[in-house]
């Protein structure tokens, strides 16, 4: 039982991490499908550091080294996002995709060259971390809780704070909704975009490596993120936009994606004798249900996924 | 007045997808020259060469044949995503749609023993049934149809692993051989295998590929339908406005676009050239390779036919490079790496667009200075 509550938990801090990203850049106006992408590069970069830090003594040290990093090459990553899409008035749908599909490539490239770099006999892509790991998590009775839970938590809070109290956050909002209202009483438009971009970024990265280090030790590149990048947008427009609902929305879908690693543990679940790609499939099927049902009074920032064109008032 | 060259709609295209297409294998390169300098040369000309790395004529033909039974399906796959796209509708649920239809077509294949054409039918339904639910999802429920699609794509994913394993061999992860199961299901060869040095994998698909790729563009522009479905796409609220069913032209593009992406996977599947393993742990990237295609192919079906030869070219030169020092996942970095740049066509066209107009304006102003220069000296003949 505490098996399941902790993988809800640590699945659930992923998908809120990631679809709040999704949200900081949908209320600037920018849609970010390229989420996935951002998450792989996110996680190498955890990854890389996890493993040259394997042997560092300090915990603290590896947390904030490991989390700083995600979280800047997630935002690195996300600049090619915003260039195109908001200085040079891209197709976001387009450039999004290319950017999944560029994070696969180029993290299993990237991952490969240094493998085979170090073992010219190793042409794996597959990081382990099994040292740095550890620091991450602290075992309470049967719980093994992770600090990214915590990290999470305060990331919540933090965004809601930045997104409803502070003039940024009303600002980036009213650049989601109406950009040429906003730039007439004098908001940088493109300015306030970026900023909404490059937070998801940061937030996307981050997710990343939760995720990768959620469950297993060692994850192989190649496999991406198997498509929670965007599970992480359907909690998002279950979550009607708002950091509130995105958190609960994503316990449920935690709740759901953590069902299919820990059913064997529950003898009547594993009475029933479902084939195990059935929960594999579950998160998914949930959230297309609840996607027909919910995104009728969907409440999407007005101006999302229209390039902003000074030009055009 | 001479006509500019760069104002013309398909010139601006083509050049815009060569810009691409440099930059992405240049890209490639500078990526390869990171990893070890020593064969970055060696390396990217290898990719670019895909099946003339052969030295006798005969291997180059029949692995030149290797390239066009994949080409196929990825024209296919671009097809799919053309048609949706012309539509307004950005189905990458190709890539399940895909999948969907290499698991009908395999299992009526190898389980039911049916011979080629109801197999492929079958695929072809199975792919517009999947279109047809992020359509319905689309226009009733207000889903957006990346989210379904990828959603859609997982799913199919799992149900194809599932469905497959039952004709599996028994000690091994692949479905049965084709050839020796159920020849039947085999696509007729129509003797184009011996063109390509007996090539056993040559056949119907191409040509028929080809045929799908004329058929869609003369709907998409010469017919009331196809006008209509575009009218959708610009316009959801002005086609209703003008009586028509946008709600039905949103379901019916998505489930031409799903059929398109079964049939593609009919197309390789049926012909032997490849067994699905039914371990797989994400969805064929043929789909999503058909993104670059389409969108490489200035979203002309016709450009789009040249396109898929291109990234199929290169993403089959990519399995000739050295081992020892780079790896095949590097055409797929270059195919993302165009994909991204063609984001940028827009601008690239615009661009040209000005420039154009710039050079217009100043031969414009020219022949205007010059024609008062002559009236003024004139003038001032006259006054001598």
């Amino acid at each position: 039982m505490s098996l399941l509550l902790q993988y809800t938990l640590i699945f659930a801090s992923v998908l809120i991490l990631v679809a709040l990203g999704g949200c900081f850049s949908e209320h600037s106006g920018v849609i970010n499908l390229g989420l996935e992408g951002i998450m792989i590069m996110g996680a190498l970069g955890g990854a890389l550091t996890m493993r040259s830090m394997a042997d560092n003594p300090s915990r603290l040290l590896v947390i904030l080294a490991v989390i700083l990093v995600s979280a800047l090459v997630g935002m690195l990553y996300s600049c090619l996002l915003a260039v195109a899409c908001i200085n040079f008035k891209a197709d976001q749908t387009l450039v999004g995709t290319a950017l999944n599909l560029l994070g696969t490539a180029g993290a299993t490239v990237i991952v490969k060259a240094i493998n085979t770099a170090a073992n010219p006999d190793d042409v794996s892509s597959i990081i382990q971390y099994v040292g740095a790991k550890k620091a991450f998590t602290v075992t309470i009775g049967s719980f093994e809780f992770s600090w990214f839970m915590l990290v999470t938590a305060i990331l919540l809070v933090a965004s809601y704070i930045l997104l409803y109290k502070t003039r940024f956050g009303l600002r980036l909002m009213a650049c989601g909704e109406h950009p040429q209202a906003a730039d007439s009483v004098g908001i940088n438009v493109y300015k306030m975009r970026w900023a909404g971009v490059l937070i998801s970024g940061f937030l996307g990265g981050l997710g990343g490596i939760v995720f990768i280090t959620a469950g297993v030790s060692e994850w192989r590149f190649e496999y991406g993120v198997a498509g929670f990048g965007f599970l992480s947008l359907a909690v998002m427009i279950f979550g009607q936009w708002k950091p509130q609902r995105i958190a609960l929305a994503a316990l449920l879908f935690g709740f759901f994606r953590a069902l299919g690693n820990v059913y064997t543990g529950f003898a009547f679940l594993k009475a029933l004798n479902v084939p195990s790609s059935v929960y594999n499939m579950l998160p998914y099927i949930i959230s297309l249900i609840v996607l027909a049902f919910t995104s009728k009074s969907s409440r999407a920032p007005k101006a999302e996924g229209i390039p902003y064109d000074k030009g055009q008032r | 007045m001479k006509r500019n060259l760069l104002k013309n709609n398909g010139v601006q295209s083509l050049l815009a997808s060569l810009v691409c297409i440099v930059l992405g294998l240049f890209l490639g390169y500078v990526v390869l020259l990171i990893i070890n300098p020593a064969g970055a040369g060696e390396a990217i000309l290898t990719v670019i060469k895909n099946f003339l790395t052969y030295n006798r004529p005969a291997s180059q033909l029949k692995y030149l044949g290797n390239t066009l039974v994949k080409t196929a399906p990825l024209l296919m796959c671009a097809l799919a995503i053309l048609f949706a796209y012309k539509v307004g509708l950005f189905n990458i649920g190709a890539a399940g749609q895909y999948c969907f239809g290499v698991a009908l077509c395999l299992y009526a294949a190898l389980g039911l023993k049916w011979s080629w054409l109801p197999c492929m039918l079958l695929a072809i339904l199975g792919g517009a049934f999947l279109g047809g639910i992020s359509g319905v999802l689309k226009s009733y429920c207000n889903v957006n149809e990346v989210i379904s699609g990828i959603m859609l794509n997982w799913i199919v994913l799992y149900l194809t692993n599932m469905l497959l394993t039952t004709v599996k061999e028994a000690t091994s992860p692949y479905t049965l051989a084709l050839s020796t199961t159920n020849p039947s299901a085999l696509l007729p060869s129509l003797g184009l295998g011996k063109l390509f040095n007996n090539n056993q994998y040559v056949g119907l698909a191409i040509p028929l590929s080809i045929l799908m790729a004329i058929l869609v563009w003369v709907v998409l522009g010469k017919t009331k339908f196809g006008y209509e479905l575009k009218a959708t796409g610009f316009n959801k609220n002005a086609a209703k406005y003008c009586g028509m069913a946008e709600k039905r032209n949103v379901i019916l593009s998505l489930m031409i676009s799903g059929a398109l992406a079964g049939m593609g996977a009919a197309m390789l599947y049926l012909t032997g050239y490849e067994q699905w393993q039914c371990s797989t742990s994400s969805v064929p990237a043929m789909g999503f390779n058909g993104i670059a295609a389409a969108f490489l192919g200035g979203l002309n079906p016709l450009g789009t036919v040249l396109a898929s030869f291109f990234i199929q070219h290169i993403t089959a030169g990519g399995a000739y490079v050295d081992k020892s020092m780079y790896c095949a996942q590097i055409s797929d970095l270059i195919s993302a790496i165009i994909i991204y740049l063609c984001g940028f066509v827009l601008f690239m066209k615009y661009a040209m667009n000005r420039s154009a107009a710039k050079r217009e304006e100043k031969a414009a102003l020219k022949a205007k200075a010059a024609a008062e220069q002559d009236a003024s000296d004139r003038k001032g003949g006259d006054q001598a």
